[in-house]
Formats: C-alpha cells, structure tokens, sequence
C-alpha cells in the first residue's frame, strides 16, 4: 500500500488525462470510459444550462471551454443544476473568448435563466386587490417580488443576441440592454426595460417605496411587466 | 406501501405528457432525488401530480456511498426533504463513490471489495437509513476496470452489506451483464448466485458495445439504448428466481418517444405475468 | 379625501398597467398551462440539466480553447458591435510551457 489512497489515486487520474493509470489498471480504454463519462456528462450540462453561449461559439470551441471550466471550476456539489454558477465570471475572464465581449453577459442572462427556473413558487396577488389600493396608500407601499423575479444589466445588447438564437428571432441591434426576467408560470420569460423602468425596478427590489421609485419616471412599464409576470406576490 | 410488482419507468420531463395521458403498463416511476431539490418550478409540480397518479421511487445518484470520506451531511439533509416532501414508497442509492475531497465526479465510480470498505460502506448506509427513518435498497455497479486491491467478492460484499445494515438490493440486470462482460465472468452465474430474498427491486437499461485496448468487449452502461436481448433473457432468469418485483426500465439518453418507452414497459409487464404464471405451477 | 399629485399619478399608472394586464390575460385564458410544454420561442431545456446514473460511450474531447476560435452562430449571425466572430486565434497571452 502506499500513503495515497486509492480513492485519491483513482480521482486525481480521472481529473488529469496526463496522469498515469491508478495503481494496477493497465488498460486505457476501459478507464477512459470514466474520464469520457466525468468530463462528457459536465460538458454536455453545460451545453444544456448555456444554448445560447453554445451556439455563439460553436461545438469545438465550447467543448474545449467546458473542459478549462471544469478544470478551473471543479463541481462541488451533487447537484448538476448549479454547475454552471461561476460559468459567466469564467468566460468574462478567459482570454480565447475574448473576441467576444458579450459571451459572459450572455451567460449571465443564461444563468438567471435557469437560476429563475428553480426558484421557490410565489402566487402574484389578485389584481384586484392592487386595483381597492387607495392612491397614498400605493405610493408608500414596498412590493414583495416573486423569488424567481432577476434583473440585468449589460452594456450589450445580449437579450437581443438571446432572442435571435430562439425560433422565429431576429438579428440584434446595437445597444446596452436592461432585462427583468419573470416566471408567470413555470417558463421564465425575459424582458427589454427601458432605462427609467430598470432604474426604478431596482429600487423596488431593495425595498424602496412605490413613491419613492416614481422618482424616476412613469411607473406604468414596471407594474405592467410586473402584473404580466406575475411578480407582485406581497405589498407592505 | 411498496412498489407494485409490475413495470415502471425512469421519469423524464420530455416524456410527461405521454406518460400522463397514455401510460399503458407503467404503474410506477423513479426519479432521481438530485433534480427535485430546488426551491420550486416545474420539476417539483410534475412530481407532485405524478406523485397522485403513480407510485414512486426515489433514487440518489449523489450521496457517494461506497466513498472513502464522511457522508455529505447537507445532501444527506435535501434527500431527506425530497423524501419527507413526496413520500416515496421506496428509496436507493448505489454501491460507488462520486465524490472525494469536496469534488463531484458527476460518475458512479468503483470501490475495491475489502473489510475495510465494507465496514464503512455499512456505517455510510446506517447513516442513510437513520437519516430517512427506513431501509433503503442498494444496486449492483457497472463496473468498467478490475480493481485489484479488491479481496472479496461483490456479491457476498452486497451480501454482507444488506446483514449489517438490514438494507434491501436493487439488482440491475443490465449492470450484470456489463459488468460480467467487462470482468470477463459469467453473468448467468452472478444472477444464480445473488441473494434473491433481498431483491427489492430490478433495474434494465439499455448499454453500448466497444472494445478495450486488446479487443476484449467493452460494454458501457449508457442508458441510451433499448434494453439488449441477453438482459431480457437474464431477466426470466431473475424473476423465475427471485419472483415478481418491480422493474424499471431506465433510459436517460439519446432518449426514446413515449409510445417506444412504453414498448420496453410493456415487454417487462409480459415477463412479470410469465413469471407469475410460472410461479403458480 | 383628497391625494397628492404624486400619488394620483402612481395611482393612474397602476390603472393603466391593470387595464393593459386584464387585456393581456384574457388573450391568454385560451391557453392551458400545460406541463412541460413550452410556451412559443421558450427554450424547452429552460429547467437546465438533470442528472444521470449511466456512463457514456462518447470521447472527451481534447480540444486546446488556445488554438480554436468561436466559430458559431457568432460567425454567421450580423452582431450588433458591427462584426462577425473573430477569424485569427489569439497569440497574445499565450500559456507558455
């Protein structure tokens, strides 16, 4: 026996293609199938949680993308869906994908996504009972947002970049982007914000008052979006 | 409450609305407990109604078992909200480890058959059954090497297992044939040998067919194929043995229609009803 | 009971949002929210990956992200920047050794 274990031995070889062999396996290919199945199953979870970026870049590159991520990124948890959580932060610093300025903000509106998705179910109050609110009491009200509400913000035009890889989309424009994601059912499903909206949208989910949010203009595209996505679950 | 002895499948979300609105033979399904731990959303509402239709097994992929470190007391605690939240009749992990030192193989990865590993294999299940306040069942590997550090056999290593820690086994059929393949021993003879009074449950899958480096067979448990004649054949021999039990049909990649999932289920039905007609003679 | 000009406004952009929102939901009733069934232009794969107890027949690719470049929809599809994916692979910052 050696000091390592066998279990060290075995995890380090699969990890690190250049190692050699654990300690009495000889042939390759039989322990290539664990390699094979440890990196292909995280790549292709990647691939699944990030279509877009996937797209964006093309197979060969993003299977050598998944590879320095998972190199760099380990999982350190059973639990698949959060793989991809330091994926964005690790394409905005991997200098191969830096032609692409806009690949890491479009991961991060990818994981929001999918971050979105998961989130605890919240039931939107009745309309009604916004539509009794007397005016002064609207106005010093704080709204509780659904879990699954997310907000972004990129200098590019990355919902647009989003939108143009789903059935039917168009190519993007120029621009910055300000995008509020709501799940109204289960599907979240992301919006284009104007400036005013997003300004506004981010004072009311830190807990800023209705009046106080209208310091930045007409609230009608905040509680329209809001109402449509089902995102007011609460008022205090 | 137990899972009936007839066909069940492993649950995908492609396939919910034919399951749903046609589930021919399924009585049961199995979900793995690692995609119902999020907060909410569609995964967890279509377990829910599932959970009103079908009964249900619960399988972890991810408490790594057989591994050489403490169990993972925070996964530990979601499975067992996963089981505390949908009541699963029955719950199983694997005879692997998928994680050492904080790291996740996203794998079933192997463990050498010794006193050592079985004794905390054995704490490692106690834990499970404390944590969940019942037995669970283990399943048989597919295993791709030969460790040579083992010094015991698998299936008195199971054996054993299920004495110390009054756990059931899940006896996949097509692991044995992988496995028997891969280690160049006779699968017939790994079916005849298992204890069958501990069967709770059976698994068939589908595998692909490579070769290793001398071109010996190499047989992959893939979950992306129909399920091979030779684990059909070595399922009759399974059932004329063990009786009838719950089978599951797992197919988890390069995944099927529904109608031809249903297919797979519906052949398992026929030989549980064989096996029943042969048990009363 | 009289408002603050402030309030009646906030108040009036709620109606309109309310108005727009009953219209919105009745196009909607027609549709049932079935399950798992996306609604138009929605990714299907929306809830991310799941987990697998099989292994897998397919090779790990061993691709060096180095010497490759994008070479997507990020090369066909018009990018609002006013260019296409880049066509050299990056020398700069190379790893050496």
């Amino acid at each position: 026996m050696t000091g390592r274990s066998f279990q060290a031995d075995f995890a380090r070889a699969l990890r690190e293609p250049d190692r050699p062999l654990p300690d009495g396996l000889t042939d390759s290919r039989r322990f290539a199938v664990y390699r094979n199945t440890h990196a292909v199953t995280l790549a292709e979870a990647l691939a699944q949680g990030f279509p877009v970026v996937a797209a964006l870049v093309g197979a060969e590159f993003f299977a050598a993308l998944a590879g320095a991520y998972r190199m760099a990124h380990p999982p350190r948890s059973p639990l698949l869906r959060l793989y991809g959580r330091a994926f964005p932060d690790f394409i905005a610093g991997f200098p191969p994908a830096a032609a692409l300025p806009f690949l890491a903000d479009v991961a991060r509106l990818e994981w929001a996504l999918l971050d979105s998705a998961e989130a605890a179910d919240a039931p939107a109050l009745p309309p009604a009972s916004l539509a009794a609110l007397p005016p002064d009491r609207l106005y010093a009200a704080r709204l509780t947002l659904a879990p699954a509400v997310r907000l972004l913000s990129s200098a590019h035009p990355v919902l647009s970049i989003w939108r143009a890889h789903q059935p039917g989309g168009a190519a993007p424009g120029p621009g910055a982007e300000r995008i509020l994601i709501t799940r109204p059912a289960f599907d979240p499903v992301p919006v284009a914000l104007s400036e005013a909206s997003f300004a506004a949208l981010r004072m009311l989910a830190s807990g800023a008052t209705v009046g106080e949010a209208a310091r930045h203009g007409d609230l009608t595209e905040v509680f329209t979006l809001l109402l449509d996505g089902g995102a007011i679950t609460g008022l205090s | 409450m137990v899972l009936p002895h007839r066909p069940g499948v492993g649950f995908k979300p492609q396939h919910y609305a034919g399951l749903t609105g046609d589930p021919g033979p399924v009585e049961w399904v199995e979900v793995h407990a690692e995609n119902y731990m999020g907060d909410g959303g569609r995964a967890l509402a279509q377990l829910a109604s599932l959970r009103d239709r079908f009964a249900l097994s619960v399988h972890g992929v991810g408490l790594s078992i057989g591994g050489e470190g403490r169990l993972d007391g925070d996964h530990l605690s979601r499975v067992r909200r996963v089981c505390e939240r949908f009541e699963p009749a029955s719950f199983s992990e694997h005879l692997a480890w998928s994680t050492h030192e904080g790291v996740y193989f996203n794998d079933l990865l192997p463990l050498p058959y010794r006193e050592d590993t079985l004794a905390r294999t054995a704490a490692h299940v106690q834990e499970v059954q404390e944590a969940l306040a019942r037995p669970i069942l283990i399943e048989n590997p597919s295993v791709y090497v030969t460790l040579p550090a083992s010094e015991m056999d698998e299936i008195d290593f199971l054996t054993e297992l299920a004495a110390r820690t009054g756990c059931g086994l899940l006896l996949d059929v097509n692991n044995v044939l992988v496995s028997a393949t891969n280690r160049q021993t006779d699968p017939l003879d790994y079916i005849d040998r298992f204890p069958h009074a501990l069967v709770g449950e059976i698994h068939l899958g589908g595998h692909a067919v490579d070769a290793d480096e001398r071109g010996a067979p190499l047989l992959i448990d893939d979950h992306a194929h129909p399920v091979a004649p030779q684990v059909w054949a070595l399922l009759d021999r399974t059932l004329a043995l063990a009786g009838p039990q719950p089978v599951l049909i797992e197919w988890d990649n390069d995944l099927p229609d529904w109608p031809t999932l249903r297919a797979e289920a519906a052949r398992a039905g026929a030989a549980l009803d064989r096996a029943a007609l042969d048990a009363l003679r | 009971m009289s408002f603050s000009p402030k309030s009646l406004a906030v108040a009036g952009s709620l109606a309109a949002a309310l108005a727009a929102h009953a219209t919105t939901v009745q196009a909607a009733s027609g549709q049932e929210k079935c399950y798992g069934v996306s609604l138009a232009g929605q990714n299907d794969c929306a809830a991310g990956p799941g987990t697998t107890c099989a292994g897998t027949s397919k090779v790990d690719y061993q691709g060096n992200a180095w010497k490759l470049v994008p070479a997507g929809t990020c090369t066909t599809m018009a990018l609002p920047d006013g260019r296409h994916g880049s066509t050299e692979p990056l020398t700069r910052d190379m790893p050496t050794g």
